[in-house]
């Protein structure tokens, strides 16, 4: 099912404000109606919430977009590799009893089924293409309502399982890859301005994750009193380009201002991935994140982006685990299988 | 969606309704007998008329609202939401309401109410309407027994409600006022 060789969708060649824009993400939360909520439910619930889902045309054998992964009958690895591909959250790799996720074969659709809501859909794409993943999301719940009876209220919306994502319960986001801004100090000023426009600002891993390799994941935190519509062109139409200019200006005023200072921080980070025997992953993904930077402003010439890009998936633990059979936690051989993979690519 | 309690059409109202015990109870209905039962249309509500819906209600939601501090349908308590934030079933947002309603507004900028997709279009209208229904005659009951600080959140979501999305019926909120002082001087 999971093929670590290749890349997810978040991660491929080049998008629309790809300098910038690493990836879009938009996530749908939804119950159906008369069956308790996921913490609430029952061992029954819960298999018949997988059943009437499975049943849906989304799964059909034949026709049917999405594959289904029973997260009980995978092993850790597996697990912590669709959370690196960002397919499924950390919580529900780790929770226990009846659960699953419906997955498309290019990784651009993911159904979760009994996570904290009974469904969690997303779609997936590199750079940015708001426009483009709504789309395919209301599209995929406008079939998933013609079988299924979503928990519904005239006046709260739809109903989620924590009442603050009640309302359309959309979540835009996009990973920003925001070098400039940090190097310039100016990270503090976007986090305010963050905060005053409702947004919620997360790290590369996701919730609760620092901000490895000045990767940042933006989005709404309003879903209730505000359409779809709006907030799309809020955020696709306002936020993100204004996030998108502030940091290419820090990145100019870089290379206006500072641009030894720049081409050091990109060339050792090179010559470190080029020659280094052993790397942790979060050290990698710092690294590989003053590349991209470098590529981005044509200080290097290779790797390409979608190299980069490959890479940034490629070296998280457990995907290094299946490529190399080196073993899931961080110890000494991780460490070298690591680098050897990154040394293939940077030619050390 | 719910069924209708008296027949097989989908619910268009699915309402709490008081009793003359104090009890209240969850009520659904389809738009035919929605109508035939008072609404939306002549505004009042006969509570005779809803005992015999409500009579073939199942005996799901019972609680007496003043005291609640659980949800009938599942279970959870107040105490058990406040500990992990998590609610346990639809049911949990009429019970635990007063409780949700200042959390949500915190969490969502301050927004009362839903104003995007809904999962049929028809049935929106409908809701959207009966939603404006349930809040006059609230703001009816607030007005008449002088709780003039209901009586003003209750007229804020009514302008929230219409300020939020294409109105069925194309009243502007003053006529909707008008219609509110109609009912509360026929009292
Ligand atoms: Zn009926
Ligand atoms: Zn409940």
């Amino acid at each position: 099912m999971v093929r670590p060789s290749e890349n997810g969708p978040w991660l491929g060649e080049s998008g629309q404000d790809s300098d910038v824009v690493v990836s879009t993400r938009v996530r749908l939360a939804r119950n159906i109606d008369g069956v308790p909520f996921v913490n609430k439910a029952t061992d029954a619930d819960r298999n018949e919430i997988v059943g009437m889902v499975r049943r849906t045309p989304l799964f059909a054998a034949d026709a049917g977009e999405l594959d289904w992964v029973e997260v009980d009958e995978l092993d850790g690895c597996d697990r912590r590799k669709l959370v690196e591909r960002h397919l499924i959250s950390r919580q529900f790799a780790d929770s226990e009893a009846s659960r699953g996720v419906g997955i498309s074969r290019d990784e651009s659709l993911s159904v979760m089924v009994n996570e904290e809501d009974h469904l969690r859909i997303q779609t997936l794409g590199t750079g940015l293409m708001l426009h483009e993943a709504h789309d395919r999301i209301a599209t995929i719940n406008r079939e998933l309502e013609s079988h299924l009876d979503f928990a519904f209220n005239p006046r709260w919306g739809f109903l989620t399982a924590c009442p603050t994502n009640v309302g359309c319960g959309v979540r835009f986001s996009v990973m920003l890859h925001l070098p400039g801004l940090r190097i310039t100090e100016e990270l503090d000023r976007v986090r305010r301005a963050a905060k005053d426009l409702n947004l919620a600002v997360r790290g590369f891993h996701g919730e609760g994750s620092e901000s490895t390799g000045d990767f940042f994941q933006i989005s709404n935190q309003v879903t209730l009193g505000v359409s779809e519509q709006d907030l799309l062109e809020t955020f696709a139409g306002d936020i993100v380009p204004r996030l998108v200019d502030y940091e290419r200006s820090a990145r100019q005023l870089l290379l206006d201002k500072r641009i030894r200072n720049l081409e050091d921080r990109v060339h050792r980070a090179h010559g470190i991935l080029a020659s280094a025997r052993m790397l942790e992953a979060n050290e990698t993904i710092n690294l590989l994140s003053r590349v991209r930077l470098g590529v981005s402003l044509g200080i290097l010439k290779t790797p390409s982006v979608r190299e980069v890009h490959r890479l940034l998936l490629h070296v998280q633990p457990a995907h290094v685990s299946a490529i190399t059979n080196a073993p899931l936690e961080d110890n000494e051989a991780s460490r070298v299988a690591r680098a050897g993979m990154v040394r293939g690519i940077f030619g050390g | 969606m719910h069924k209708c309690d008296l027949c097989d059409k989908p619910a268009v109202l699915n309402e709490l309704i008081r009793e003359k015990d104090d009890q209240w109870r969850q009520i659904h209905l389809c738009e035919d007998h929605a109508r035939a039962y008072g609404y939306p249309g002549s505004g009042e509500i006969k509570s005779e008329d809803l005992a015999e819906a409500s009579g073939k209600v199942k005996k799901r939601t019972t609680g007496r609202r003043k005291r609640l501090a659980s949800c009938d349908a599942c279970g959870l308590t107040l105490a058990s939401f406040r500990r992990h934030g998590l609610l346990g079933c639809s049911e949990c947002y009429h019970a635990f309401e007063a409780h949700l309603e200042p959390l949500i507004g915190r969490a969502q900028a301050g927004a009362t109410h839903h104003c995007g997709h809904v999962p049929d279009q028809k049935d929106a209208h409908i809701d959207r309407r009966l939603n404006r229904m349930r809040l006059l005659k609230e703001l009816n009951d607030a007005v008449s027994t002088e709780q003039y600080e209901r009586a003003a959140r209750i007229r804020d979501e009514l302008h929230s409600l219409e300020e939020c999305g294409p109105e069925d019926s194309g009243e502007t909120s003053a006529e909707a006022e008008k219609e509110q002082a109609d009912h509360g001087s026929a009292q």
